[in-house]
């Protein structure tokens, strides 16, 4: 079977969405923040692909943006992360509800 | 080539002494000095945006895009910085968090702001949102050893950082639907071609990663935390210019993809829809606020509602009455977060009912309150009037006369919370258990501040006309 666009596009869908319902779902911060790393990588798969059905180098420049991006966020989330549990000893977004009204 | 960097001045100056800043706060470690720096840069930047030509340029192989536009929007963020920084240092003091890397990092914010509102392209887009974004979370926890500030950092963090993907991914459809990231290139791709689905889901995508970092209802829930949490100076900066960058980066891709839009009636639907609900729940949850940093919280949302309207208008009135809007409400924004800070000492003084009979003890802070209370309202003579009437009578001319009937029905609103901050400032009896001393060295700027919108109430044309000259120059 020959692979196609649209077979990138799904997986890329297919990989976004688990990231997105992980979000939403799971309590752990960390693991959060992996969802939405997942979420990103499914995104860079999608520039890829367009990239090379289109022939067209952008989308893979914008890939690489996205990595940096990403370790950034990386860095200054896990910051934030490490902050909170020296604070409250867990990174339960259950437990960290102080804010609200 | 060296063309180019002319043009780009304002950003280039900011890009380098942003670096500058670092370097000079690594090697000396002195707050205050870094402080200077920082005013002395935003200064800069400021006279920049004055000295270089107002005409409409590509540059950088059409990366950025230049021009009054771009000067107008990168002045409104430098203003917004300088502001922030003068009024914060003797409040981050009191509450031991005066690190010196609250200014390169508040100088970084505005750095990606100015990208933001400059880009000629989508990557740069993407590049300035995350700038501006990575560096509002570190404000956001800045107070490292308090729980309430890192709660309002991982909140923001987490929820920014999703927004992002959804813009990520709404750019990812666009390229892959017009075969390019440049903005000019998109355009005239579908002058010849009708956009696809595709481009259209790629479309909202965008839309919801800005109308996140706008706070617009339904995508608002992060806010109120964040500006609550967060150290009041951090707030001061978050609640106007990350809003103001993002209503700069919404303006662009509105005039960019204005022939395709025009085709189309549900995505202005679909805008007046987030418009009206943030008009009316922003203003709804803020009348049930006793804290007075989550009280603005709520209105900064209802405000982001009526620039909406601006935007959902989408003429050039509509637009430039936006442009308008956000420069008078940074300055009452921070005028009114400023005396917050001036007053408020380790997470106490918060409550509304803390400034009861404050005129009787703090004369002028109390009367500083009010002018930007009355601003906020929108109450002539005050400037807020003015940004209000601009977007509101634009959306007239656009025969959208529900959705003014709607802002104005939640404006009448919106005076009872602002009303009561004063009314209990100024007729209620002293309450004798809570003492508090006004950081005084701040009252000079807040008075600026104040006076500024009153100046900008009763002349508001030069500024009127800047701004639909640069709307019509895009």
């Amino acid at each position: 079977m020959e692979i196609h666009l649209t077979h990138y596009l799904a997986l890329s869908a297919f990989m976004f969405t688990s990231g997105v319902v992980g979000v939403l779902i799971r309590k752990n911060a960390i693991v959060v923040f992996m969802c939405i790393e997942l979420m990103l990588n499914a995104v860079n798969l999608s520039f890829v692909a367009f990239s090379h059905y289109l022939q067209n180098i952008e989308g893979q420049m914008m890939v690489f943006f996205v990595m940096t991006v990403a370790a950034a966020e990386a860095a200054v989330g896990l910051a934030i992360v490490i902050s909170l549990f020296r604070n409250k000893q867990t990174i339960n977004l259950n437990q960290i509800n102080l804010l609200k009204g | 080539m060296l063309q180019d960097f002319y043009y780009a001045l304002p950003i280039m100056l900011a890009s380098l002494w942003s670096v500058g800043l670092i370097l000079i706060e690594a090697l000396a470690e002195k707050a205050s000095l870094t402080k200077i720096a920082a005013q002395l840069g935003f200064i800069l930047v400021l006279v920049f945006c004055f000295v270089v030509p107002n005409e409409s340029h590509a540059v950088f192989y059409g990366m950025l895009k230049t021009g009054l536009f771009t000067n107008y929007t990168a002045g409104v963020f430098s203003l917004t910085g300088l502001l922030v920084v003068s009024i914060s240092s003797e409040y981050l003091n009191d509450e031991d968090i005066h690190y010196g890397e609250f200014y390169p990092i508040v100088f970084l914010s505005v750095v990606g702001m100015m990208l933001m509102a400059s880009s000629g392209n989508l990557t740069i887009l993407f590049i300035g949102l995350e700038l501006m974004s990575i560096a509002l979370y570190v404000l956001a926890g800045l107070n490292r050893k308090l729980d309430r500030s890192n709660e309002a950092a991982i909140k923001y963090f987490l929820l920014g950082a999703f927004a992002s993907g959804f813009f990520l991914y709404g750019i990812a459809f666009i390229y892959g639907d017009a075969g390019s990231l440049s903005l000019i290139k998109i355009s005239s791709f579908y002058e010849s071609h009708e956009p696809s689905g595709m481009f259209w889901i790629g479309l909202i995508l965008v839309l919801i990663g800005l109308l996140f970092k706008i706070a617009a209802v339904p995508f608002h829930q992060w806010a109120p935390d964040a500006y609550e949490g967060a150290p009041t100076a951090s707030t001061a900066f978050m609640s106007t210019s990350a809003k103001i960058a993002s209503f700069s980066a919404l303006i662009i891709i509105i005039l960019t993809f204005a022939s395709i839009l025009a085709k189309t009636e549900s995505f202005t639907n679909v805008l007046a829809i987030v418009a009206v609900l943030s008009m009316i729940l922003g203003n709804l949850y803020a009348l049930g606020q006793d804290n007075i940093k989550r009280m603005l919280a709520y209105s900064s949302i209802a405000h982001g509602g009526y620039m909406l309207v601006g935007i959902v208008a989408a003429n050039a009135s509509g637009l430039s009455g936006v442009l308008f809007y956000t420069l008078i409400y940074s300055i009452t924004t921070i005028g009114a977060f400023g005396l917050i800070l001036s007053l408020e000492r380790k997470q106490s003084f918060l409550d509304i009912n803390d400034y009861r009979g404050l005129f009787k003890t703090h004369p002028l802070p109390a009367t500083l309150i009010a002018v930007f209370m009355f601003s906020l309202i929108g109450l002539p003579p005050l400037g807020g009037f003015i940004g209000k009437y601009l977007v509101f009578s634009a959306a007239i001319e656009a025969d959208l006369t529900w959705l003014v009937v709607v802002g104005v029905l939640a404006s009448l609103l919106s005076v009872f919370y602002y009303l009561r901050v004063v009314l209990v400032m100024f007729l209620e009896h002293p309450n004798d258990n809570v003492q508090v001393t006004e950081i005084a060295s701040l009252n000079t700027v807040l008075l600026i501040l104040a006076l500024l919108t009153l100046v900008l109430g009763f002349y508001p044309s030069p500024l009127i006309n800047i701004a639909q000259k640069a709307i019509a120059m895009f």
